[in-house]
């Protein structure tokens, strides 16, 4: 699926490939769900050297990945990841494509089935700016939310505390947490300050 | 030689950015080795057929061999000057400034062993015989082929592919090389091509061989003999491959049930699309061989690499060590997506650098040949990441120079 975010990594300067990349370890095994360009593997190809594949259904996304020199298989992520074995990654990353997706706890279970750990980015629906325009009773716009209600591709936009929720529910361990404001983590409130979250858990 | 406006000669290729690599020249190279084959026989000596376009660099890392499907040839880009209307198969991806750049790589079109267009197939003189070789021709495999291609390599001086390309079963070629010839190949394309045939396709390629078996013109292949061809075989072959090359959906836009001139109540070709495969049949029988055709089926029909593998298709890549570019059309249903993307499985199971585009396109099988967009966006791209990366280095062992054998077919 092709990262409907665009606008908002450049928005952001990328600031989420810095924190992703700090969680990588040098070498890993990498499969990126939503790789759209394939710019976050390239990015972890040259700064951890890390291998692995890019999924992307788009294809635009596939051809600026083939451009962009790794690896790129065009699929349905909503068809799972029947193609991969078990274990067969160090990490699996969704990078704010999960809020576009229609079966959240098929690919989250996926995920850590074809990977140790999974890292989930999304936009942060809890950001005052939204909750802002909610109360003004409106459906939020945002740099991070750029679309109207009638053209989004969103259809599972969630809080931070949403998606703690989530985790908890499922006895996921969270390894890391950060929520960027501004591209810097937000120390503050982040489920009112932060604009994208990026987690880093596994099974129990 | 005919003229190939498509392999399987479904839709009309139409022009892409790039110009044609102009009036080409095709070479003959004679081996006086003999050719070990899988079905246990030798082939003494023999020739191949081949052209080349663009210039071999310094380093000779630049050459990309072009592997054919079915019934094309070595004649891959351009024409002949004395036959202006021979445009090569692959006109519109291989040329200056098309997908494969002939300003940049040295691309080489080779004709497979047991194919009638310049190589030594069933239509050339057996010299124990001083006959054509007609039916005690071999039956010859993809890895005969690739075999063959390998000694072409070395007598060109290419001691490594910067890639081997086919679609279909030319395709399978490219697979076949990157499996037994690892060091010698730095990327594959395989497109629109199949881990091995499914029973489906083996069934209508044996309908096809029936055709031409039971025609009573073949004599056991021995026809030439005999001053006759089995055409009928040969047309009814041709229309039932033709049928698989299309998708019901082109067939439908193309032809639908569009009547010539209104119902006659006759067996005389009423229905467009009966009067088409005629003509396609009627086209075919003219200038292919039958006993080339038999052999070439069987080809696709023996191809599985994963039998020397117990059967798994991972372990039969494992000593693939090239990047893959796989490639298959969404109406493809003679090679359909599903058995490319078991190509993609085996290759990241095994850890393998490999790509897949699933090209939307109309047009089944034949697909590859158009010239889509996207498909050759994506081809175009690959070339281009193709031509940064750094050839391995180049053994210091000399190798002969390129040097055509001989002119002309």
């Amino acid at each position: 699926m092709m990262n409907v975010d665009a606008p908002v990594a450049n928005a952001m300067g990328r600031a989420d490939y810095a924190t992703i990349g700090s969680w990588i370890a040098t070498g890993a095994r990498v499969l990126d769900l939503g790789c759209g360009d394939g710019a976050l593997l390239r990015f972890l190809a040259e700064e951890r050297r890390a291998g692995g594949y890019g999924i992307e259904i788009d294809d635009a996304g596939v051809l600026a990945s083939v451009r962009n020199g790794i690896n790129v298989l065009q699929s349905d992520l909503e068809r799972g990841l029947a193609g991969f074995d078990d274990g067969a990654f160090d990490v699996v990353i969704l990078s704010q494509t999960l809020q576009a997706m229609r079966r959240i706890e098929a690919i989250v279970t996926e995920m850590l089935r074809v990977g140790r750990e999974a890292i989930i980015t999304f936009p942060n629906f809890g950001h005052w700016s939204h909750r802002l325009q909610v109360l003004r009773g409106r459906m939020p716009v945002s740099p991070s939310l750029p679309y109207q209600w009638y053209d989004t591709p969103n259809i599972h936009l969630c809080t931070v505390a949403d998606f703690d929720a989530f985790l908890a529910a499922r006895r996921y361990r969270v390894l890391d947490r950060v929520v960027l404001a501004r591209g810097r983590a937000a120390r503050f409130a982040p489920n009112l300050t932060g604009e994208l979250a990026i987690y880093r858990f596994r099974k129990q | 030689m005919p003229s190939f406006s498509a392999t399987t000669g479904g839709v009309e290729p139409t022009s892409t950015t790039g110009r044609s690599v102009g009036a080409v020249v095709p070479h003959t190279a004679h081996f006086a080795t003999p050719l070990p084959l899988a079905c246990g026989r030798v082939l003494p000596q023999y020739d191949l057929a081949y052209e080349t376009y663009g210039t071999l660099d310094s380093a000779r890392a630049n050459a990309v061999l072009v592997c054919h499907a079915l019934n094309a040839s070595h004649h891959v880009a351009g024409y002949y000057a004395d036959d202006p209307d021979n445009v090569g198969w692959w006109d519109n991806m291989v040329g200056p400034g098309k997908p494969l750049d002939t300003n940049r790589f040295f691309v080489v079109g080779v004709n497979n062993l047991g194919s009638c267009f310049g190589s030594t197939g069933p239509v050339s003189m057996n010299p124990a015989t001083g006959a054509p070789w007609g039916s005690d021709f071999p039956l010859i495999t993809v890895e005969d082929w690739v075999d063959a291609q390998a000694q072409l390599a070395d007598r060109l001086g290419i001691r490594q592919w910067a890639a081997v390309m086919g679609g279909s079963l030319g395709g399978m070629q490219a697979l076949d090389w990157a499996i037994r010839y690892p060091q010698r190949i730095r990327s594959a394309l395989v497109i629109a091509a199949a881990p091995n045939l499914s029973a489906e396709n083996i069934a209508f390629n044996e309908i096809a061989r029936q055709a031409i078996l039971t025609d009573p013109e073949f004599h056991e292949g021995n026809f030439h003999a005999h001053g006759v061809k089995p055409r009928r075989g040969l047309r009814v072959a041709r229309m039932i491959g033709h049928i698989t090359y299309l998708s019901d959906e082109q067939m439908e836009a193309k032809f639908g049930r569009q009547l010539r001139e209104g119902l006659k109540f006759s067996f005389a070709p009423e229905f467009q699309i009966e009067s088409y495969l005629r003509y396609q049949g009627e086209k075919f029988a003219e200038y292919y061989d039958a006993n080339t055709y038999l052999r070439i089926t069987k080809a696709l029909d023996y191809f599985d690499p994963a039998t020397r593998a117990g059967g798994d298709l991972a372990r039969a890549l494992a000593p693939a060590t090239c990047r893959f570019l796989v490639v298959s059309f969404t109406t493809d249903w003679r090679f359909p997506a599903s058995r490319s993307r078991e190509i993609v499985k085996a290759l990241v199971r095994e850890r393998r650098d490999v790509s897949y585009a699933e090209i939307a396109a109309p047009h089944g099988h034949d697909a590859f040949l158009l010239d889509n967009p996207q498909y050759h966006a994506v081809v175009r791209a690959w070339f281009d990441r193709i031509g940064e990366a750094t050839p391995v280095s180049q053994p210091a062992q000399e190798l002969p120079a390129h040097e055509p054998v001989s002119s002309g077919p």
